[in-house]
Formats: C-alpha cells, structure tokens, sequence
C-alpha cells in the first residue's frame, strides 16, 4: 500500500492503494466514488471517463500516480452543489440513459466537450464521444440531451 | 416526462451490482477450460487453498445439480463436474481476500483433463455417427449431439409451390452474435448464520434466479432472497443464471463472509448465450401478382455446449415467421446442434432475427423478378388485423400498413427505389414479434406478472415491482400508470423493484413481455385503490362514487369543480372507511390463442408488434465498404406510454440490428487457425461494435394500432424494431450495386468479393436482363 493525494471534485484526498492501482480503481475502491464505471478494463468502452485537468480520460487504463496532482471531476462532480448540470438534466429529459451504465462516462466527455467548445455541431459531438460506447440507444437521445444543454448553457 | 431513474443515472447515484460492496466482503475468480472438448480426470486445490488470503475453493463436486433455464434440458452444472464442453467453461472457483490473490489461486489448481475430440461445425456434430457427444444421448442410439428437432407443416405446401409462377430458393448464413452489454455479468453472495441467503446479480430473471438457486445448492427457497440492482444493458444477455451466481452463494454458505465475483469483459464475451448462428435455406413460391402461395424453410441452429433457451429458439426459428404476410401453406425443419462453443441463446428478437433476414431478402428478389415495387408487393400480402395466421396464431391489433406507409413517405422511397445512381440504393423490409410469450418458462396457472401497491398517509404511493428494469424504463412505465390511474404526482410515486423479498413475482425481463403484463397488472392493482377512494370520498361529499374524478393530486367532484380536496385527504377517508390502503394486481394470458398442436404454445402471444425499416445505403465499389446514411424505422408499438422511450427503443434496435448486418460476429478459430474453439475476438475493440461514428442517423416513426387488451392499448417496442434492420440494408445494398448478401455481417471482404463476383459473371456471360433472371428462377 502507499498512499496517493489527489484532487477530486474539489476535494483533497488522501488514500492508500497497492502500487499498480489505476485511477478507476482508486475512486472506486479507494474512494468510494462509484459512478465511474468498468466495463472492460482495458480502455476499449468508455465508460471510466472522468475529467483530469479539462480533458476527457480513460481513467481505467491511468495509472493513479499520473493523476497526483491533477484536478480530477467524475459524474459525482459535475453537479454544482444541489443544482444539477445541465447536460444531467437533458440526459433525463431527452431518454439519454437507458441502463445507465455507459453515462457517467459520456456525460464526462460531453462536459469536458462542452467546456472547450460552447456550441458544438451535430458532427462535434459525434466525434468528441467516439471514444464512448452506448449499447441501448443508437447516440440518437445523447446527441439530442448534449446539444439542448449546450443550448441551455448559451442562454 | 422523466424516468424515475433517470437523474439517479446522470448523476452517478445509480448503484449497480459492483458498486456494492458489503463488511467483510471477499472476492471471487472461476478457473476456466482451457479445452473446447475434455474429461476431467481429477481436480487438486490443495495448493491453491494453501495460499495466503484465500478463503475457499469450490468444484463442481460441491454443486453436482443440473440445471436449465427450460426445466426439460437441465445439462449444465453450476461448475463442471466431469466434462467441459467449451473453452471458457467453468470449472473451480475461488474466494479470497482480494481480487489479485483469487487470480493467483487459479493458477495454482491442477486440473488433469483428458482432451476429447471437439465440434465446432454444426452439420458435423448432427452427423456424428458414435460418441463420445457433447452430451449422453438421452436415449440410446440417439445422437447426443442433437439438442432438437422441429419439424412442423401447414397447409399444402407442395401444392402451393406448384400453384406458383415463380419460385425463389436461397442460402443464408447468420454467423451469430452477442449482446455486449456495457456492464459485465456481476454478483454478490452471503449466506447468514440463520440459513438466508442473499445474493445480488446483474440479472433480467430474478424469480427463475430464486429458484434455481434453491434447487441446485439445496436451500429453502423461503429462506434465499434475490435483489436485482438496476442493470447495465442485458439484451438477452442476463436471462439465465450463470456459473459465478451459484459460485458467490456456495463460496458464502461456506466461509460465512459476503462474495463477490465480476466477470471480466473476456468472461462476458464466453458466457455469450447470444443469438445463435443459423444455416438456413428457403423456398418461397409466389402468383405473378405477387401474392405467397408457399414457403419452406430448411434450419440448422449451431447451440454450442448446452441447451439453454434452444428448445424455445428452434421452435421460433419457423413459428414467428408467419405474419405480417398471409402465407397459404408453410413448412419448417429446425435441427439444433450442440457444439464446442459457448452456449447460444436469446438475443433481442430470439429466434426469429435470423429467419426474417432470409425471409425479407426473399421478398425482395420475387419483387425484383415479379417487377413489383418491394413495398406494393409487402402491402399486397398483408394479413390484416383480428385474424389467425397459417400456424393458427391469434393476431388482434395490426398497423403494418401503417407502417409501410409511414417508412415510404418519410424516405421519399418512390423517388429513390431503383432510380438511385449505381453504388446508392434503398431497402425495405418488414417483421413482426411477439408481446411476451403466452407461457411461463415452467408450467403453472399462476399469473406472470403481479405488482402490488400501498398508499401512505402523506399522499405518497409505493410500488412493489416484481419487474426488472434494465433500462427500458419499466419502473417509469408503472409510476406513469399509477400517476394515470390515481391522479398521484410523479414525484409522489417511490418504486421497489426486483427483490424476491418484497416483490411480487414477475417472471422477468424477457420476450418483450413487460409494458404489456405488468402493465395491465398495475392498472388493476390501481383501479382497486381508486373504487376505494371514491366510494369513501363519495360518501362524504354525499355523491355517486363515479362522480369522484381524481387527477393531478387532487379528488374533484365532476361537473362542481368547487368541490375538490387535496388527494391525500382523499386517501385518509379511504383508509378510516377500509382500512391500511394498498391493492395487488396481476396479469395472466389469455388461453385461446393458438392451435393445438405439439408446439403450438410457442410462439403464442397476447398481442403481437410490426415494424417497418427503409435504410438508405452507399456502397463503395472500389472497397466493399458500406455506409448506412439512414434508417426510417415505423413501428407500431399498440400506444406509446412514453413517447420518449418507445423511440429510445425503436433507435437502440435499428442501431443493434445495423450492428449485426455490416459489424459483428461471434466467431471463433478453428484447429487450423491455431486452436480450436478460441474466441475470435474477446474484447471490445476487436468485436466490433459501433460507436458514434459508425451509427448511422436513425428516424423514428411511432405508429399507435391501440391494441384491445395492452394497457391503454401498448404492444412492445423493445424486440420488434430490431428484425427489418438487417434484410433492409441487405436489400439496399442490392439495390446500389446489384448484389445478393446472403452471409453475415456485410464487411468489405464480402461485399467487395460479391461485386468482383458479379462483374466475372457478367463478363463471362451475355448481358442479362431483369426479366430472364425472373424466368430462369423456377
């Protein structure tokens, strides 16, 4: 075991893990912050996407020592305080999660989208969550929910 | 209107089966065949169960129970016991203090195998002349490799067949794939000093769960408990237990502590139980006019190593084929084969994608030949609504039409069909599927579905759903009907779902049968609720109880809208006059549905969906490559409860269906290409599934038949809007470069080998009109 610091949704926190840990893993088991999810451990679905520094990663394939330091947001994060995001909301609104499994994940990268580019076209948003497989809905509803909260965000 | 989960799952607060995690607990690891075909000789866990940190070691000896999800072909163990039939199939399992030292374990179980020869070709083990088979031979002198044979006939088939101008025989080959749910098979076991046994599993059959895992590990059914958390995508997947279920409550009953066990994504992709691999030929006989006078399928189902659901999947490989068309006389013969593989098993559309990619292409070459525009041709063969198909299924509400209709205008068809420049086209094709099956999986009279609800004094309405939602949204679709029924707030609704404890039984999440039963369930259990609430609010407002209207949380007194109360006021009169406040309800299918012949059960069903798909293709000559641009997808769903959601459905099939037509395939390497009954490609980048970039645009077109006897008149809309995906981009692909894809998936090799193919032909032969082809087909 040692004992990593990170930063995470705003908190500093301090936990022990064996050596080889992986991000995913040290939210998950370190830090009980379950949301991210594993659906393949190997970076090949997506579904472990959180936020380090601005940028979408693939936290199951991260080693945790390369997130010392860093700011790291998860799906746990991204509402500020009792006020959902706006990408959340739409999720819900727009059927955007069916199981659920794959969200958290493409809500990351739709927020880290969305915070570099405002407004972005139909092909941007395919492109920025390439990386993120959804097994129920054909991406139709998750293209809807990202561009109504972009939407939403411009107001 | 939101699901009730939904913010739950945008914001992480969501808790799946791995996202538990209990005092104490201790992780598990199962130790796979390394073999497609062996004996086991002997087993020796000594050395594992001297490892630091590990807890207990189970084998197949410590659960020598069969069992089956079909209680007439119980053939597998929870854990090998003296065969393995597959390479992935369980064999030991381990339980320790962490998940690194359960892999460790593994390692150090010496299992001696003596390897058996292996099938992997379906024909060759249905020809297999002496054992050793994959499995005894249930009588002797059978062929053990033979999981069933169905053979079924109606009407007069070679008389129509010789009535026909035209007839058109095929070979179809569907690979098979797998449903790749996002979340990975998990569970979680504890068994507790007093003899309850909890286990948490990633499962669709909660209550089939509950009871195998009493029988097989010998506990009190009153005594074993089984919570479903939500589940991250099944599709079929999920819908049976599996080794690790049984492996988590054995290694708790002995260790005393909580077990866990997840599958990883390589154990996802052997556990499989996907959508079988079909070699199928067809005949199809049709007048000049285009009208059906005849079909004949001939059927070999390739199961891999246990039966499964098979027994259900061979008799839905020529059952569900039978509408939305009239056919005069139709014949089937279905053989399912066992073979060293991972079992085969249900994937969304059981049974019956397979048969209606065949079956559609078919229709689309007799309009090719006939000159018959492929949509006119669908129209003119349509058997309407109310009516009996040639197997004697009952058919009620019917909007295929519709459908067609819909599917036409909205890809602007007339303008497109055979008037799109070479390597462009369109295709159409259309499908039907049943609304939950008219039978429990083990005969009983008891209802399918129950649901029971109670009302608290704050105005607030608790469900206790049997149900189990996976993410089609059944836990939103009875707090909207409750909502409906009672005038209760949504957000006054709570759901308790999926816990054997505290549910009733709802036999699960499967064969599309959910909206419809528990549905119906719910709208009874609802109605009783709201006679009681009107009778006493009646009484205090000195009225006739169908004068109390209760909508929007508040009872109002119809025609006198001064006369209103709050609802929970409403409910506390109901409760003074009745007593503690809540209703069951529950669901059970009508029996006069189907025929009476040996099979004519399966198939059966309450109400049946139609879909139609038109996709719009381009096709590059040059690479094979082919791009869907579009599919119009109408489906006639009965009436969509939530509008949102039956869409949600009709794009995550056509999206599943367009996977399956140009991505995927469960394949795996013969001895030659290095070891026989290897996965091709265990992960998720090398199984290729879409991402964004490859999905192409979908447009859904919800087409309400209001069915007589769905709750408010809804059919399903999970399974159905699957089948036109595939022939309908085969058919486009023809329509764009002129050839027949009769092989799954429709990857450049193929489709770029066909064109060469053709063009040879072409060349070899003189130019050959529409019309001779037509002729030369009889």
């Amino acid at each position: 075991m040692e004992v990593v610091r990170l930063r995470v949704n705003g908190d500093d926190r301090a936990c022990g893990v064996p050596a080889h840990y992986t991000l995913l893993e040290t939210l998950r088991y370190g830090l009980g912050l379950t949301g991210s999810k594993q659906g393949c451990d190997k970076g090949d679905c997506g579904a472990c996407t959180v936020i380090v520094d601005g940028r979408a990663v693939l936290s199951c394939i991260t080693p945790v020592w390369e997130a010392e330091g860093k700011d790291v947001r998860t799906v746990e994060g991204l509402a500020s305080g009792t006020e959902t995001h706006p990408v959340q909301d739409e999720f819900d609104l727009n059927g955007a999660a069916q199981c659920g499994f794959c969200t958290p994940g493409i809500l990351c990268s739709s927020v880290a989208l969305l915070d570099r580019n405002p407004s972005p076209t139909r092909e941007e948003i395919r492109t920025a969550l390439a990386g993120n497989l959804c097994r129920c809905t054909g991406y139709a509803k998750i293209y809807d929910a990202v561009e109504a909260a972009a939407a939403r965000l411009g107001e | 209107m939101r699901k009730v989960d939904g913010l739950a799952k945008a914001t992480g607060r969501a808790r799946y089966t791995d996202d538990i995690r209990l005092p104490g607990m201790l992780h598990g690891k199962i130790l796979r065949s390394p073999h497609p075909h062996a004996r086991i000789e002997a087993i020796d866990t000594s050395r594992a169960e001297a490892l630091e940190g590990v807890h207990a070691v189970v084998t197949g000896r410590d659960m020598p129970t069969t069992f089956g999800i079909i209680p007439w072909t119980p053939d597998e163990y929870p854990l090998c016991v003296d065969r393995v039939r597959y390479i992935g199939d369980g064999v030991a399992a381990v339980a320790a203090l962490d998940e690194d030292t359960a892999i460790a374990a593994l390692d150090l179980i010496d299992v001696t195998y003596e390897e058996l020869p292996a099938y992997l070709d379906p024909h060759e083990a249905i020809a297999a002349e002496a054992g050793p088979y994959i499995h005894e031979p249930r009588k002797p002198g059978w062929n053990g490799n033979v999981t069933k044979v169905v053979k079924l006939e109606f009407g007069e088939v070679e008389d129509g067949f010789a009535e026909a101008d035209l007839v058109v025989e095929g070979d179809y080959l569907f690979e098979g794939t797998t449903h790749t749910p996002i979340e990975p098979h998990c569970a979680i076991g504890l068994a507790e000093g007093d003899g309850k046994l909890t286990v948490w599993s990633a499962t669709q059959v909660p209550h089939y769960l509950h009871r195998e895992l009493a029988r097989v590990l010998e506990v009190d059914p009153a005594k074993v408990r089984v919570i479903q958390p939500p589940v991250g995508g099944a599709f079929g997947g999920k819908s049976e237990p599996f080794d690790l279920e049984f492996c988590v409550a054995k290694l708790s009953m002995m260790t005393g502590r909580p077990v866990k066990i997840l599958y990883t994504r390589e154990e996802v992709f052997y556990a499989h139980r996907g959508r079988h691999p079909f070699h199928m030929h067809y005949r199809t006989g049709a007048t000049r006019e285009g009208l059906l006078t005849s079909v004949d399928a001939e059927i070999v189902l390739d199961g891999g190593a246990y039966a499964s659901f098979g027994l259900v999947t061979t008799y839905y490989s020529g059952q569900l084929l039978t509408a939305p068309y009239r056919m005069p006389a139709y014949r089937f013969h279905s053989t399912r084969a066992y073979t060293n593989k991972p079992a085969c098993g249900p994937k969304r559309g059981h049974g019956s994608v397979q048969p209606r990619f065949a079956f559609e292409v078919q229709l689309d070459r007799i309009a090719e030949a006939l000159s018959i525009d492929p949509i006119e041709l669908r129209r003119r063969n349509f058997i309407g609504p109310n009516t009996r198909t040639v197997n004697d299924l009952r058919v009620t509400s019917n909007g295929f039409l519709e459908c067609l209709d819909a599917v036409e205008q909205a890809s602007d068809w007339k303008r497109k069909h055979r008037r799109l420049p070479y390597g462009r086209g369109v295709g159409v094709a259309g499908s039907t599927y049943i609304t939950g099956t008219n039978y429990p999986i083990y005969p009983n009279e008891m209802p399918q579905s129950g649901i029971q609800l109670q009302v608290d004094r704050s105005g607030r309405v608790s469900v206790f759903s049997g149900a189990s939602e996976i993410g089609q949204g059944v836990d939103s679709m009875v707090t909207y009907i409750v909502a409906e029924e009672l005038g209760v707030p949504l957000d006054h609704i709570r759901v308790l779902a999926g816990d054997t404890d505290f549910t009733p039984v709802d036999l699960g999440a499967y064969s599309s049968r959910v909206t419809f039963m528990l549905g119906n369930a719910c709208i009874e259990a609802a109605k009783r609720i709201k006679v009681m609430v009107q009778d006493a609010v009646a009484e205090a407002w000195d009225a006739k109880p169908g004068e109390v209207l209760l909508a929007g949380g508040w009872a109002v007194r119809a025609g006198d809208t001064a006369t209103s109360m709050p609802l929970r006021e409403a409910f506390n009169l109901a409760e003074a006059k009745f007593g503690t406040l809540g209703a069951t309800g529950s669901y059970n299918t009508p029996k006069d549905v189907h025929g009476d012949y040996r099979g004519a059960t399966i198939g059966a069903s309450p109400a049946y969906s139609f879909t139609a798909h038109v996709a719009e293709v381009e096709v590059d000559p040059e690479t094979g490559f082919v791009n869907v641009e579009k599919i119009w997808i109408a489906h006639d769903c009965g009436r969509a409860l939530n509008p949102v959601l039956v869409a949600g459905q009709m794009e995550g099939s056509a999206y599943m269906g367009f996977a399956e037509a140009l991505m995927e395939e469960q394949i795996f390497k013969s001895a030659d290409q290095g070891r026989a009954g290897l996965h091709n490609a265990p992960s998720l980048l090398d199984y290729r599934i879409p991402t964004s970039l490859d999905t192409p645009e979908l447009e859904s077109l919800i087409i309400e038949s209001i069915d007589p006897e769905g709750p408010y008149g809804a059919k399903e809309a999970g399974e159905g809007p699957l089948h036109p995906s595939i022939p309908a981009i085969a058919n486009a692909i023809h329509d764009a470069v002129g050839v027949r894809m009769n092989t799954l998936p429709f990857s450049p090799p193929r489709v770029w080998r066909a064109i060469r193919e053709a063009e040879d032909g072409r060349r070899r032969a003189a130019p050959v009109s529409r019309a001779a082809v037509a002729a030369g087909v009889k």
